[in-house]
Order: C-alpha cells, then structure tokens, then sequence
C-alpha cells in the first residue's frame, strides 16, 4: 500500500519527512499508553522478581503458595468459573430464546437493551441492590420468611459465595447475552431447512449443526466472562465490606497497608492476576478467529 | 408445525424473575424510610438536597467530561491516522487498547499508586496531581471501548477519499479532522462518550484508591451502604435510571447500525 497518492514522484527526502510525520501523529496516543498502563504495570512485573534490596529473585513467586495467597486465589477463582459457566449457559439460554425461540420481535430488542443497562449496572449501586434483596431485612428474604422459609437458617449468607456468585451473574449473564447474540443471528436459516429437508429431527440440528458452529463462541465467551470475574474489585467490596478473601480484594488491602510484610510479594499477587488475564484473552481471541468464519 | 413456545417463554420469565426482584427490592427499600407499612419519597428528597451527594456527584460528573475528552481526543485522532497513514501500525494500537482487560483496574491502581507516589514522578501529594491520575485511569477503563467504536466507525466510512477530498479542497489538517471526519463519526464517537459517561459515574475501585477521602461518587454510594441504608436504596435506584439513560442514548444513535457490542462496559 502507498502511502502518497500526488501524481508527481515524490524526492526521497520529503518521503522521508512524511513517514516521520507520520509517526509523529501516534506519539500522544503512545505516550499516555507508556505512562499510565506500561508504567504501572511494569512496575508491577519488575518489582515481582525483585526482593527488598532490589535483587533479582523468584522468591516472591514461591511466596505465593503461602495460606493467605492460596486462599484468595482459590475462591477468585472458583467464583470466576461458578459464574463463567453459570453465566455462560443462562445467558446462552435467554439470547437463544429470545431469537431463535420463536417469541415476539419486542423481547429480543427489550432483551438486548436490558442486557446493555444490566452489564453496565455493576459495582457499588449493584451491591447495593442485592442487601435490600436478599440481605436480613431484604425483601425477598422477608417475602420468604412469611411463607415459612427462613433463607438464613438454612445456611444462604449475602456475605458467601452463594450470594457473591448470584450477584455477579447479574452483569455475567447481560455480558453474555450481548456477545453471543451475534453468533446466534448468524445461524443461517438455510442450514436448519437443509437439515429439516434431510429429515433431521429438531434434536439432530441442534447437536449436529447449529452446536459445533456455536461451541467456538460459547467457549470464547464464558472465558471473557471468567476474565471479567476474575478481575471484579468493586461488587466484592461493597456486598462484603472487604471480608471476602478474593485475590482483588487481597490487592486492595496490599495499596492501603501491606498485609503481607513485603511488598515485593504483593507485587507478585498482582503479576499473577495479569498473567491468568493474558491467557483467558489470548485463548478467547483464537476461539474468536475461530467463530469469525462462519459469522461472515 | 407452529405450536407455542413454551419452552422460550419459560426461560424469559426465569430472567426476568432474576433481574427485576433485586430492582424491586431496592426500589421498595428506598420507599420505606418513614415506616413499613407506607411508601414516601423522603430518602430521595434527603439525598437530592444532600450536599455530599451533590459535591460527589457533580466531582464525577466533572470527572467523566473530563475524561470523554482525553479519551476521544487521544483514541479518535489516533486511530483515524492509523487507518490512513499507518495501516501496519493498527495491530499493535487494538492490542493497547485491549491491555486495560488484561490488567484489571486494581492492578493498574496498585502500579499507579506505587508508581507516582514516589519521586520523580510523584503526584499523589497535589490536588491537582490526583484528580490527574484518576482522570487518566478512567481514560484506561474507556480506551477499549472508545477504540471499539471509532474504529467500527472509521470502517464504515472511505476515510482516504474523504481526507483526499478535503485537501485537494484546500483544508488543512485541523479542518479536515473537526469537520469532516469528526462530522462523520458522529455516532461512533457519541457512543463512546455515552459508554465512558456510564462507566465514570459508577467507578469506584480507581479513584477510591487514588483520591484522598470521599470526593467521587462510587466511594460516597458504598459509604451510604455502610451507614443510610433507605438513601444508599434510592441512589442505587438514581444510579440505574441514569445507566439506562446512557445507554438508552447509544441503542438509540445507533440505530439501524450494524455493530451493537460497544455497550458492553461497566466497572466491576
């Protein structure tokens, strides 16, 4: 491709000008990038392999497995697949019934409207939400506790994972239902007549077609979901006052006081957080390569 | 073979069950300030008059101006010269765009904080420098999103023809950028600003970090969860109404539009 379009040749030197100019017009868009993300995050990364005299070490990344550490991660963890997966297929389940389902035109634009406000509703007014729902004086707890069900003798806590998880699907599944309603709109209609045509029941279309063509999408999604619950501060925080152990609400406590003695160790606490961010986008980003084919 | 979809309408109303009792609970706890039994407006008037929520508020409100500014000015100028003089360069932007997913917002806070509160660079000290920092954090969440809309917009548009038509006109760079290519991105950059108007006013986890005491609006709404439940209720309620407002905005600029996943935001 060419750069210079003018009908007379261009003298090398004022062409070399130009590519310099050109380059030019990136250097703002750069150099905010280099200084509030490369900087931070960098700081981060070499801190991590850094012990308090400034030495190379790994020492911080074996700290890792102490018993604080391990445990936020692993409820970060299992909360991000809880909701990855639960998410995916609710989300999965509305989008479908929504399009393919055979139900009005309206649902399927309220649906995706809805879904933009939900996965947008999140964080601190989103916590508070669920309090005045399901907390002790919540209405549904209340709603419950008249028709003879006391939620909290039978062991629900707002403040647990149960309760986590169920506020979390509140923006996992809208986030899904948005980013899956694409692939669905791009089943074609011919395929399912070609199959129907063949005699193919409704169960052999769906197991046989209009799966395998989704699976690449559904996956891609529930991992971006996972990403998006993994790296969730705001919601944890207000619902729970900071009580959870998640490995977010770890690095909170980290930037107001080191809870851990060394700072060098918090800094890999969040390397980790980064380093299972890059895999889950790089292994949604295949997937998506994947799915393109067929959306075209 | 046309028979009712009872299956789908089962699955709707399942959704709807989910997503509108929490709403329910929040809007009848925000009506019940006076007592259980009777429903008053009194924890809205109480917030609206409330001089915190009017300070923190208009701080966020201020805040979000500020940062749809550096966002659109550093993302749309960006990727309109990438599309027309830097094309090889355009990877290497998408994939800058999309590190604010790959490093969530308390890790870029963590680094931010450590990072410029210690010289030479440090600016946590300064009103100024920390309202900086939070406005150039809250430009990181929106970049993705920003970037997204731009260039789905730039996409739909001949932008060489268009810009080779302006100069062979006589315009200069700054008016061939404020009036011709702005002008057709109209929509794609309205979206964006919408998005990153929602995102800003719910943030919390940057500027609760980097700002000193309660100056924004998502740390003044989790210090009202803690202590006035009926109001945190209400501004909870407020909070929706303004995110369905935004985003209201976006569906209806970009109607008839083809790419509808740039309202997919939020601060988590």
């Amino acid at each position: 491709m060419t750069n210079t379009s003018e009908p007379q040749p261009s003298v090398p030197l004022n062409r070399d000008r130009g590519a310099i100019l050109a380059w030019l017009g990136v250097i703002p868009f750069f150099l905010y990038t280099f200084l509030f993300l490369i900087l931070p995050a960098g700081f981060l990364l070499i801190g991590s392999f850094q012990n308090a005299n400034s030495e190379f070490t790994l020492e911080n990344f074996t700290g890792l497995g102490s018993e604080a550490v391990r445990t936020a991660y692993s409820s970060s963890l299992q909360l991000s697949l809880t909701t990855a997966l639960g998410g995916g297929i609710f989300g999965f389940l509305l989008a479908y019934a929504a399009i393919e389902g055979g139900l009005p035109r309206f649902v399927r634009s309220f649906l995706l409207t809805f879904s933009g406000v939900a996965s947008n509703f999140s964080g601190v007014p989103l916590a508070s939400a669920y309090i005045n729902t399901l907390g002790r004086q919540g209405l549904l707890t209340v709603l419950l506790l008249s028709l003879g069900v006391n939620i909290y003798e039978m062991g629900f806590n707002i403040l647990g994972i149960v309760g986590l998880s169920l506020a979390y699907l509140y923006f996992q599944m809208p986030l899904m239902v948005l980013v899956i309603a694409p692939a669905i709109d791009g089943l074609k209609k011919e395929w399912r007549e070609a199959s129907q045509n063949l005699g193919a029941s409704h169960w052999q279309y769906w197991r046989y077609i209009a799966l395998p063509i989704l699976l690449p999408s559904l996956l891609g999604t529930m991992i971006l979901l996972f990403g998006n619950s993994l790296g969730a501060y705001a919601t944890a925080f207000a619902l729970t006052g900071g009580t959870f152990p998640l490995a977010t609400i770890l690095i909170g406590r980290l930037i107001r006081g080191d809870v851990l003695q060394n700072p060098n160790l918090g800094y890999a606490v969040a390397v980790g957080m980064i380093v299972i961010m890059s895999l889950s986008i790089m292994v949604y980003s295949w997937l998506q390569r994947k799915t393109e084919r067929w959306l075209r | 073979m046309k028979r009712f979809p009872f299956f789908a309408w089962f699955i709707i109303l399942l959704g709807i069950l989910y997503f509108f009792t929490p709403l329910a609970g929040t809007l009848e706890w925000s009506l019940r300030i006076v007592s259980r039994d009777s429903f008053s407006l009194n924890a809205y008037t109480n917030i609206l008059i409330s001089e915190r929520f009017q300070r923190t508020f208009t701080f966020s409100f201020l805040a979000a101006l500020a940062t749809i500014a550096v966002s659109l000015l550093l993302v749309a100028p960006t990727a309109y010269w990438v599309h027309l003089k830097l094309p090889q360069l355009r990877p290497v932007v998408e994939f800058i765009t999309l590190l604010p997913f790959v490093v969530p917002a308390i890790v870029l806070v963590y680094g931010t904080v450590r990072v410029y509160s210690r010289p030479p660079l440090s600016m946590m000290e300064t009103e100024f420098g920390t309202n900086f920092l939070v406005v150039m954090g809250y430009t990181a969440l929106s970049m993705p999103y920003m970037f997204r809309a731009v260039d789905s917009g730039l996409r739909a548009i001949d932008v060489r023809t268009l810009t080779e038509a302006a100069q062979s006109l006589g315009a200069n760079w700054f008016t061939i950028i404020m009036r011709v290519i702005f002008p057709n991105l109209r929509v794609a950059l309205l979206s964006g600003a919408f998005l990153t108007f929602a995102i800003v006013m719910g943030e919390f986890t940057i500027s609760n970090f980097i700002l000193p005491g309660i100056l924004s609006f998502g740390p003044y709404m989790v210090n009202l969860n803690q202590t006035r439940t009926y109001e945190a209720a209400a501004v909870a309620i407020l909070s929706f109404g303004l995110t369905w407002l935004s985003i209201g905005m976006i569906q209806w600029l970009g109607r008839g539009a083809p790419g509808q996943n740039q309202q997919i935001g939020g601060t988590r």
